[in-house]
């Protein structure tokens, strides 16, 4: 399970605000809003994780804040600081670029190289600066896509279900992985997953998108390691889980699963 | 086919008791495989002389041709004429190359180019290069102006047609990324737009090379003082099949040496890929 020192507390500044979005609307069809007057700050530094149901509007929330909704219609602010970088699905590495190339890919002025290769390093693929993207595990890409984004220092991360193309073993080592990154570079995370565990693992804040409003915002108060053992950590997982609409499926006795397995899928 | 189910042979079958699946892909590459196609059909051409199934008439023995060579390079004529065909065809390639690409870009970028350029280029499709050297004559006369412009006409097409598919196919993720990243338009088609489309532009080179050549026979054919194609019109004229042979033999090694150069390119060029190739 991932580990992390000490809850992450945002360095509170003045003005220790990174994202501020107020009113937001955002809508595909004249029918329906996805985003419906949604209002969310970010602090410096600060991890927040956004869960909701397909559909709730998570990843149009993610791409406004990332400038990348040009062409949907909608109203609102959105204040985000100038350095913003977006960590996708997908790692989105150029397969025509080899893996340093792509972390420095767009970074200007001297040095870049070099700040590439201490990226790199930073998240484990060292040696690979030459290599190509295809050449690499699921993981290590989405690691050289890590790079790519924290190279840039930027003051606020945006990441799209950065590990759900990620086997499982693979995503907490990735978990333990950013978790420290983010304490080294402190930026402002806003992280959209569907994953609630991954959601209370490493994020200071959750909050739950429905109907395209912020429907709760929890703060995860567990100290120390963050364990599926710890009875804390499985009250908010049920808690978060009943939001989304789904009934804990934990509590069922292992005996009684196998005959009951049908019933409880007709039930749901 | 031979394969299957079998231990390669370089580990010890004792202890190697595995079952190999039947491959599907083409498998491992054989050097030098490009030749065996050409020596076979060499090797028919000496038995055919040799055994008097080919008449000399009909065609010249090989023996006879390699004399023609020799004759040929010794007098200097052969050297003359293949330079001056390398020349023409080399010429014509490069304006159409610059040409094709260079519309290609323009209409694979902006709405405006693609409503501009398209059209015309796809009309010029439908019209065969060949069908345009009465007019070219009249416009240009029968100088190296109008054999180099039907040339590049023809080469024109297929490099357009292939770099503007390959600049449409680049995922559109990429261009998504390239905004993340905050780059320049002149970056941003440096390092996606240009890499993204070079597997359709060297794909087009090779096509366009085949139609140059075409283009080249035809129009030293059609008024044509010097080359390999006056060369063998003047054969034809006095019934030297043997030197017919030399200029056929001529323009094959012209494609067969433009297409090897291209396919080097190629991997060199697309490393990056992981393909059936290998």
């Amino acid at each position: 399970m991932a580990t992390h020192p000490g809850g992450l507390t945002p360095s509170s500044a003045p003005d220790g605000t990174a994202v501020r979005v107020r009113d937001l609307t955002r809508s595909f069809s004249e029918a329906g809003g996805v985003l419906d007057g949604l209002d969310l700050d970010i602090a410096q530094g600060e991890f927040v994780a956004l869960i909701g149901r397909s559909g709730s509007g998570k990843s149009t929330l993610l791409r406004a804040l990332a400038g990348l909704d040009r062409d949907v219609s909608g109203a609102g602010t959105v204040d985000v600081p100038d350095s913003v970088s977006v960590v996708f699905q997908d790692s989105r590495l150029l397969p025509w670029k080899r893996v340093l190339d792509n972390v420095t890919f767009g970074l200007r002025g001297k040095g870049a190289t070099e700040r590439g290769r201490t990226a790199l390093a930073e998240v484990g693929l060292e040696g690979r600066e030459r290599a190509w993207p295809h050449e690499l595990s699921g993981g290590e890409q989405q690691r050289a896509a890590l790079a790519r984004s924290l190279v840039r220092e930027p003051r606020l991360l945006l990441a799209d279900e950065p590990f759900g193309a990620l086997d499982a073993l693979t995503r907490i080592r990735m978990h333990v992985l950013l978790r420290r990154l983010c304490e080294a570079h402190r930026p402002a995370v806003l992280l959209v997953t569907h994953d609630v565990d991954e959601a209370i693992v490493l994020a200071d804040r959750v909050i739950v998108l429905d109907d395209g409003v912020v429907a709760s915002d929890i703060r995860v108060e567990l100290a120390g390691r963050r364990s599926q053992a710890d009875p804390e950590f499985a009250a908010l997982r049920a808690r978060l889980l009943a939001q989304l609409g789904v009934e804990d499926d934990h509590e069922a006795p292992v005996s009684r699963r196998a005959p009951s397995h049908l019933d409880r899928r007709a039930a749901s | 086919m031979t394969a299957v189910l079998t231990a390669p042979a370089e580990l010890p079958a004792v202890d190697d008791a595995r079952v190999v699946r039947r491959r599907v892909g083409p498998g491992r590459r054989v050097p030098f495989a490009t030749l065996v196609g050409p020596l076979l059909l060499l090797a028919l051409w000496f038995l055919g002389s040799a055994t008097g199934l080919i008449a000399p008439e009909t065609l010249s023995e090989p023996w006879t041709v390699v004399t023609a060579f020799q004759t040929l390079i010794e007098d200097g004529r052969l050297q003359e004429n293949l330079l001056t065909s390398a020349t023409r065809a080399g010429l014509g390639l490069a304006l159409g190359v610059a040409v094709g690409a260079g519309l290609a870009i323009l209409s694979g970028l902006s709405r405006l180019g693609e409503a501009v350029i398209d059209g015309p280029v796809q009309i010029k499709r439908s019209i065969p290069s060949l069908a345009l050297i009465p007019l070219l004559i009249l416009w240009f006369g029968i100088g190296e102006q109008m054999k180099i412009l039907t040339i590049a006409l023809g080469v024109l097409v297929p490099i357009y047609i292939h770099t503007h598919n390959g600049l449409r196919g680049i995922d559109g993720r990429y261009a998504e990324l390239a905004q993340t990243v905050d780059i320049r338009r002149s970056e941003f088609i440096r390092s996606v737009v240009l890499p993204g489309a070079l597997p359709g532009f060297l794909l087009g080179l090779r096509f366009a090379v085949t139609s140059a050549l075409l283009a080249l026979v035809v129009v030293e054919q059609v008024n044509s003082t010097s080359g390999i194609g006056h060369m063998i019109t003047l054969a034809s004229s006095y019934g030297q099949t043997d030197v017919i042979v030399v200029g056929l033999v001529l323009y094959a090694v012209l494609g067969l040496v433009a297409d090897t150069t291209l396919r080097i390119i190629e991997r060199k060029a697309l490393t990056w890929r992981r393909t059936l190739e290998g």
